[in-house]
């Protein structure tokens, strides 16, 4: 019969799924047993930590908790971002999470807490919660409750090739917009690609219409628009225009469209092996540009956004995100310790050194070395305003479409105009 | 009744209903017959049939009543839409893409692959130094899973410094600037390229196996009769090899429809959804932004048309060759 091939894969992949859910769900049952004390209680840790050093750090922190609390046992499943967000997606439609999840925060998060599957932390954290940047705690406060504990927290800005710089003329780092654009007619008069982008995957390019929406009306405009649902306004179409008049100076890596982030012919590795000039990232750049490539060292830079002439967006509001953890609505009350002890000074100079993650826990910052690092987290403590990645901060949906939109205007298919529609389209059918 | 019918059947359950005519006497031991022949079916169908209402029918009703509704994926679904997916998705320029590029990938596949498979499979049926090597040598790509063909094939038409762009310079074509899967022009026919080679070798090998049982009397006698090397072929090669052909075709166009992986891992449906497919779509509204209602309003349609596709097709173009194993024999049991 012709539907044969598809009935027989979808049973073995049903019967797959049947198989691996068997046991998940078993385990997803954990000992909530709230007394506490002595009683013997099993936690179940759902991270993204499958890469060094968080895949040493991780474990190394759940067996240290162990060690000072013998009643208490962590579990960890580690799972590579993607898989972690498909698997999320099958649990929260079952209405059941692990005791403590991994969580971007922002609009995923302020779902899972509308469904009623995520713990109000505000009381629990209350007596400790100062300890912290009060900025790595920000993307997962909805209406002045906290519901997920910080572990990092980082922000996107330029890094650029110094050598690449002093070879094309440019003294200082370009601090406005039309410094900007200068630079990168400079550096294509000097023979070399300006920017690296990853195409494919759609996010990096949603951070320079972000990026410059914030610089043109402020991250009270974002906040607004969220509101109101609303990004028909002045500030996202003229984001649209300034992003458009850089698509126009070409100043993207051959074959920009089809490119990854994280291969070793995406966008990081054309950064680390010294093919492009700058890329827009978050604070993880460095580390990935040498994994995918040989890396710069010293010779890579940083710079924050550009400001824009004309724009109402302060030069010290930034634009990034982090990570945490929260924990489900009956996780036991150990699992809130452990988040105690996980944000703690002594375990955050761990994660710090490590050179992966930036500080959330004041005096934590010490122990950074790298100067670009040093810079990105002094940026971030002197933050007069904070907008979390509109594909986190939004709705699933209008986030993606902010990400489509925003690929279509650089690869010139849509204008700046009909970004901003189709995007208030979408939030306002949400 | 039936149970003391049974106890006192001394042949036990050797007896095989002969059900030798529609005309058999109705007498009880007719009935008695019949009832465990029935009782029989029923026992070695259930489990099947049970797995096949629980992991196919099941979750196509429930896909069919989600697509009536406006759900998130969490907890129940409970904004009633009735139909609006459907029209939001007839309305929607990139599934109506989806549906231009399925017919386009079809047209390819149909047109160019399945030729170019059959040709391979008529060269390597003749005698041939190496031919068993190049048998397996042209169906090894079939093999290779399709993230891992994927992963390659993004690897080979990498700008600048891809095997392609080496070869082009090579021969001296550098300058031609083809970006492959990065610009939303050449994408499709890039990706139509890997499917050729990954595919092309399934269907070789199933024209192959169709070649070997066409018996060379038949060949010899045409011949004899003075037919030419291409009168072979046209007048008795193809036609019998019609019912590999016609089900080479229904695999490709199936094929075709459920396009997902490979596509997913080489552009995810980039640049600007040049390349993406029905499966892709369903995908991004689904896992990516959450709109499972929507996404399966898709998958709704998606399974209409294969499904109407495989009907009309067995119906009317394997009519002949499915005669007697999936149709009820014109009425005879």
């Amino acid at each position: 019969m012709g539907t044969e091939p598809l009935s027989r894969r979808s049973f073995l992949t049903a019967a797959g799924l049947a198989a691996t859910s068997v046991p998940l769900l078993g385990a997803c049952g954990g000992d909530s047993d709230d007394s506490g004390g002595s009683s013997k209680v099993t936690i179940e840790w759902w991270n993204i930590a499958t890469t060094e050093p968080g895949k040493t750090l991780w474990p190394t922190a759940a067996r240290a908790y162990e060690a000072a609390h013998p009643n208490v046992q962590i579990k960890l499943t580690s799972l590579e971002n993607d898989a972690y967000k498909s698997k999320m997606t099958a649990q929260t439609t079952s209405g059941k999470l692990p005791d403590i999840f991994h969580t971007w925060g922002g609009g995923v998060l302020e779902q899972q807490v509308q469904a009623g599957l995520v713990k109000d932390l505000t009381g629990g954290v209350a007596p400790w919660i100062g300890s912290l940047l009060p900025i790595s705690v920000q993307p997962y406060q909805f209406g002045g409750k906290t519901y997920a504990v910080p572990y990092d927290i980082g922000m996107v800005g330029f890094w650029y090739n110094k050598a690449h710089f002093a070879k094309a003329g440019i003294e200082s780092p370009p601090a406005t917009w039309t410094e900007f654009l200068d630079a990168v007619r400079k550096l294509k008069t000097a023979a070399i690609t300006p920017i690296a982008l990853a195409g494919k995957e759609k996010w990096p390019g949603h951070y320079y219409w972000s990026y410059l929406a914030i610089r043109i009306g402020g991250v009270a405009a974002l906040k607004q628009a969220a509101e109101t649902k609303d990004f028909s306004g002045a500030p996202f179409v003229q984001a649209g225009q300034r992003l458009k008049e850089l698509v126009d100076l070409a100043p993207f890596q051959n074959g920009f469209l089809g490119a990854s982030y994280p291969t070793t012919d995406g966008q990081a590795a054309q950064m680390g092996n010294g093919k492009a000039g700058m890329e827009l990232m978050g604070q993880w750049a460095p580390n990935v540009q040498k994994e995918m490539g040989k890396g710069l060292g010293d010779g890579l830079g940083f710079f924050p956004f550009p400001t824009v002439e004309g724009g109402q967006g302060a030069p010290a509001e930034v634009f990034g995100g982090g990570g945490g953890n929260a924990l489900s609505k009956d996780a036991p009350a150990e699992a809130l310790d452990f988040l105690k002890f996980f944000a703690s000074v002594e375990n955050d100079r761990k994660r710090v050194a490590s050179k992966a993650f930036l500080p959330i826990a004041k005096g934590a910052e010490t122990a950074l070395t790298d100067p670009n690092l040093k810079t990105v987290s002094q940026k971030l403590n002197t933050a007069t305003g904070f907008q979390l990645f509109l594909d986190q901060a939004f709705p699933p949906a209008v986030g993606q479409e902010v990400n489509d939109q925003v690929a279509a205007l650089i690869a010139g298919k849509a204008s700046p105009e009909q970004v901003a529609q189709a995007v208030t389209k979408t939030a306002k059918s949400q | 009744m039936a149970l003391s019918a049974l106890k006192k059947d001394p042949s036990g359950n050797a007896v095989a209903p002969p059900a030798r005519g529609r005309r058999a006497p109705r007498g009880t031991a007719a009935r008695r017959r019949s009832f465990r022949h029935g009782a029989t079916v029923a026992a070695f169908l259930s489990p099947a049939l049970l797995l096949f209402a629980l992991l196919v029918l099941v979750p196509i009703l429930y896909a069919l009543y989600t697509s009536l509704f406006k759900w998130g994926g969490f907890g129940a679904p409970e904004t009633f839409v009735g139909l609006d997916n459907f029209t939001a998705l007839l309305q929607d320029e990139v599934f109506l893409g989806d549906l231009w590029r399925g017919f386009v990938l079809i047209a390819l596949s149909v047109g160019i692959q399945l030729p170019f498979a059959l040709s391979m499979a008529v060269l390597l049926n003749q005698r041939l130094r190496g031919r068993a090597f190049y048998r397996l040598l042209f169906f090894a790509p079939y093999v290779l899973s399709e993230v891992i063909t994927g992963v390659l094939f993004t690897m080979i038409f990498s700008p600048d410094s891809g095997l392609a762009d080496h070869v082009l310079d090579l021969v001296g074509l550098g300058d031609l600037g083809i970006t492959w899967f990065a610009s939303p022009a050449t994408v499709l026919p890039t990706i139509f390229l890997v499917m050729t080679w990954k595919y092309f070798g399934f269907h070789m090998i199933l024209y192959l196996a169709g070649l070997q049982s066409i018996p060379r009397d038949v060949l010899e006698a045409a011949a004899i009769d003075g037919a030419g090397a291409w009168q072979r072929f046209r007048h008795v090669t193809l036609p019998l090899l019609g019912p590999t052909i016609r089900i080479s075709v229904f695999l490709s166009v199936i094929g075709a429809i459920q396009l997902f992986d490979l596509v997913w891992v080489i552009t995810a449906g980039g640049p600007v959804h040049a390349s993406e497919t029905m499966a892709i779509t369903m995908f991004q509204f689904g896992f990516k932004r959450y709109q499972v209602g929507y996404a399966s309003a898709i998958s709704v349609v998606m399974f209409l048309i294969s499904f109407v596709f495989a009907l009309l097709y067995q119906r009317y173009v394997l009519r002949r060759d499915l005669e007697g194993a999936v149709t009820s024999m014109r009425g005879r049991r």
